[in-house]
């Protein structure tokens, strides 16, 4: 029994119930979220180097004995998760002290962001079936919640949307877990790694494909995307920056550690359609990012099309296709929320998210550009930033097992987010103002938004610099995975 | 009673995703939580309907025989709490929208998405070419 492995849990529930209680007091709840997420870092960082060192942090509640109690189990990858969930969560919250959300703050916000990070660490640490399922819930209604604080139409518009397709993804996902349930007897992970082998081929195929669906759902793949770019962008800016980073990280973390690790004897049509779907998602997803203008807009079908490149490594099904995977996360989910952080400061300077209606910027604020640029082309892979790296190492496998259709379109994917991004710095930085009489805001306080996106920038940048360790890291992390 | 069950689920499910279709908000809120009720039973037979005897060891007796597994109807118990506690934060979520909207249709939501009435995407070409929002969007002052 070890505190530490129970950590990502108990630190925000804390954290939760102290800033629900100070809620009449702004000043006060924003110290408890920073030390709520200071402490949050520190046992996430404990966690990696623990879990770096080769053993995985794990505790068992009620002393109930290895199959039989809830188990969580923290190893690199799910430290490694952790890790960026805290980072993100401190990031946003400094966002949230500039004025790029020029409304009052509601005082249930910071809570339930709180909830939002308790029940991503919940589902990051549990080596549980059924308890997975109701750390999802977890995130579901503190997302909802979020989604619905603003009370103005298209918001509650927009939250309804997203319940009932989320909801769909719930309940596949609680038929899957009952259903498996059914046919081995267990829902602790390791015992189900080892019931798997006794089951039939055709059976594993249909309860895994059955679990994929659900997930899949909830990672936003190609046909099942439809929640993400239709609420993502009601949202308050500090809001969304956590959102982009941690909701579809959450679907694709447990695609990985259900069908790379536990599942990792599925049938290998299962992984061949996760290839198709990963490609139609990188393609489609990036097609309408081609086609829209809005800001958020664009980035919310970024992230369906690059959920497709992390699908496709976990497609490959080798230990290097794992942690292919592994890299692109920890390198993606920086740089988008970072990317939807700048947006709401560029939406600030410029009062509107319509890159039609903008223009101008690079004149105004000649940085503000310069850190969009490095960002966006991160994103798009330029070497020698984190993306190109992330995604050499995706194709390299790709290439290494003879999947040229895949790869082909995983780059010809690239060249069009290249333009996608191009087209947000063409329009918001290069061209003049469309108005002639716009001017900056007098009044802004976007200080702590600097400090949040370059810090952020400072991550990506380092990753660019230096990727050796971080591909080390993962890679340690998938020898560990399937192997159970 | 297995096979009882078992259609039992099917025709709730049918009902559920039937209802859950409907462009009327109530009746998809509905239909999702009979869906719901749908997967809790599938849930609870997965763990298998066996005769319901006392779970009450006799003397002498190490193992349960022709006992239910409670394993899966504590799970199920667990998630009826939570489709419960979602169901309700749906209906008020329902009766919000309806209300703010004035509409109760899921074709007439558009306050998130607008429709646009330019026929492709071109650059901007001045407010005529806006899309259109619906009366109760516009006149609650929901920007672009």
């Amino acid at each position: 029994m070890s505190w530490l492995a129970a950590s990502p849990v108990l630190v925000p529930m804390a954290t939760l119930v102290a800033a629900a209680l100070v809620q009449k007091r702004p000043a006060a709840q924003t110290w408890v979220s920073y030390v709520g997420l200071i402490i949050f870092l520190a046992c996430a960082l404990a966690l990696t180097v623990e879990a770096h060192q080769g053993v995985a942090v794990r505790s068992v509640f009620g002393d109930w004995g290895a199959p039989y109690g809830i188990e969580f189990y923290v190893d690199r990858l799910s430290a490694s998760m952790l890790l960026i969930t805290a980072i993100m969560g401190l990031a946003s919250v400094i966002f949230l002290a500039s004025d790029a959300d020029t409304l009052p703050r509601h005082p249930l916000l910071l809570p339930l962001m709180h909830g939002l990070l308790l029940g991503v660490g919940g589902s990051f640490a549990t080596a549980d079936l059924f308890n997975l399922y109701v750390w999802f819930e977890v995130v579901l209604i503190c997302a909802l919640g979020l989604l619905a604080i603003g009370g103005r139409v298209d918001q509650l518009d927009a939250t309804f949307k997203y319940f009932v397709l989320n909801i769909i993804g719930t309940l596949l996902l609680l038929a899957a877990v009952g259903v498996i349930y059914g046919m081995t007897g267990h829902l602790n992970y390791d015992a189900l790694a080892h019931a798997a082998t006794q089951l039939s081929p055709w059976m594993l195929g249909l309860m895994v494909s059955l679990l994929l669906l659900a997930l899949l759902i909830k990672s936003g793949a190609f046909p099942l995307y439809a929640w993400l770019p239709a609420a993502y962008h009601t949202l308050p800016a500090p809001a969304l920056g956590l959102f982009a980073g941690l909701l579809t990280m959450l679907g694709v973390y447990a695609v990985l550690r259900l069908l790379g690790d536990v599942f990792a004897i599925a049938p290998p049509l299962v992984f061949e359609a996760l290839g198709w779907i990963a490609a139609a998602s990188m393609l489609f997803g990036v097609l309408g990012a081609a086609y829209h203008w809005d800001m958020r807009r664009i980035l919310a079908f970024h992230t369906v099309s690059q959920v497709g490149y992390i699908l496709l490594a976990i497609a490959l099904a080798s230990q290097a296709g794992n942690a292919a995977a592994l890299v692109y996360t920890v390198h993606h989910f920086i740089v988008k929320a970072n990317l939807f952080l700048i947006a709401a400061m560029i939406w600030r300077l410029t009062g509107n998210y319509d890159l039609r209606k903008i223009g101008g910027l690079y004149k105004a604020r000649p940085w503000l550009g310069v850190l969009f640029l490095f960002v966006a082309l991160s994103l798009v892979g330029i070497p020698p930033l984190s993306g190109f790296w992330a995604k050499f190492v995706v194709l390299h496998e790709a290439l290494a097992q003879g999947r040229y259709v895949w790869t082909f379109i995983a780059l010809l994917v690239s060249v069009l987010t290249l333009y996608s991004m191009v087209k947000i710095w063409m329009e918001a930085f290069w061209k003049p103002h469309p108005d002639k009489n716009w001017s900056l805001p007098t009044q802004t306080h976007l200080w702590p938004a600097w400090v949040a996106t370059v810090g952020l920038a400072a991550l990506t940048l380092a990753i660019s610099l230096y990727p050796q360790p971080l591909i080390e890291f993962a890679q340690a992390a998938a020898l560990a995975l399937g192997a159970r | 009673m297995i096979w009882l069950i078992a259609l039992t689920v099917g025709i709730t499910v049918a009902a559920g995703v039937y209802l859950a279709l409907s462009r009327d908000l109530f009746r998809c809120v509905i239909g999702l939580a009979v869906l719901g009720s749908a997967i809790n039973l599938l849930f609870l037979a997965a763990g298998r309907v066996a005769v319901m005897e006392p779970a009450v060891i006799p003397l002498g007796e190490t193992v349960l025989r022709d006992a239910s597994n409670p394993l899966p109807q504590a799970l199920v118990l667990t998630a009826i709490v939570i489709g419960f506690a979602l169901i309700c934060f749906s209906l008020t979520l329902a009766l919000r929208v309806i209300q703010s909207a004035q509409t109760d249709d899921a074709l007439d939501l558009r306050m998130a998405e607008p429709l646009p009435t330019d026929p492709v995407k071109p650059p901007y070409n001045g407010p005529a070419h806006e899309p259109e929002l619906p009366a109760a969007a516009a006149s609650q002052g929901v920007g672009r």
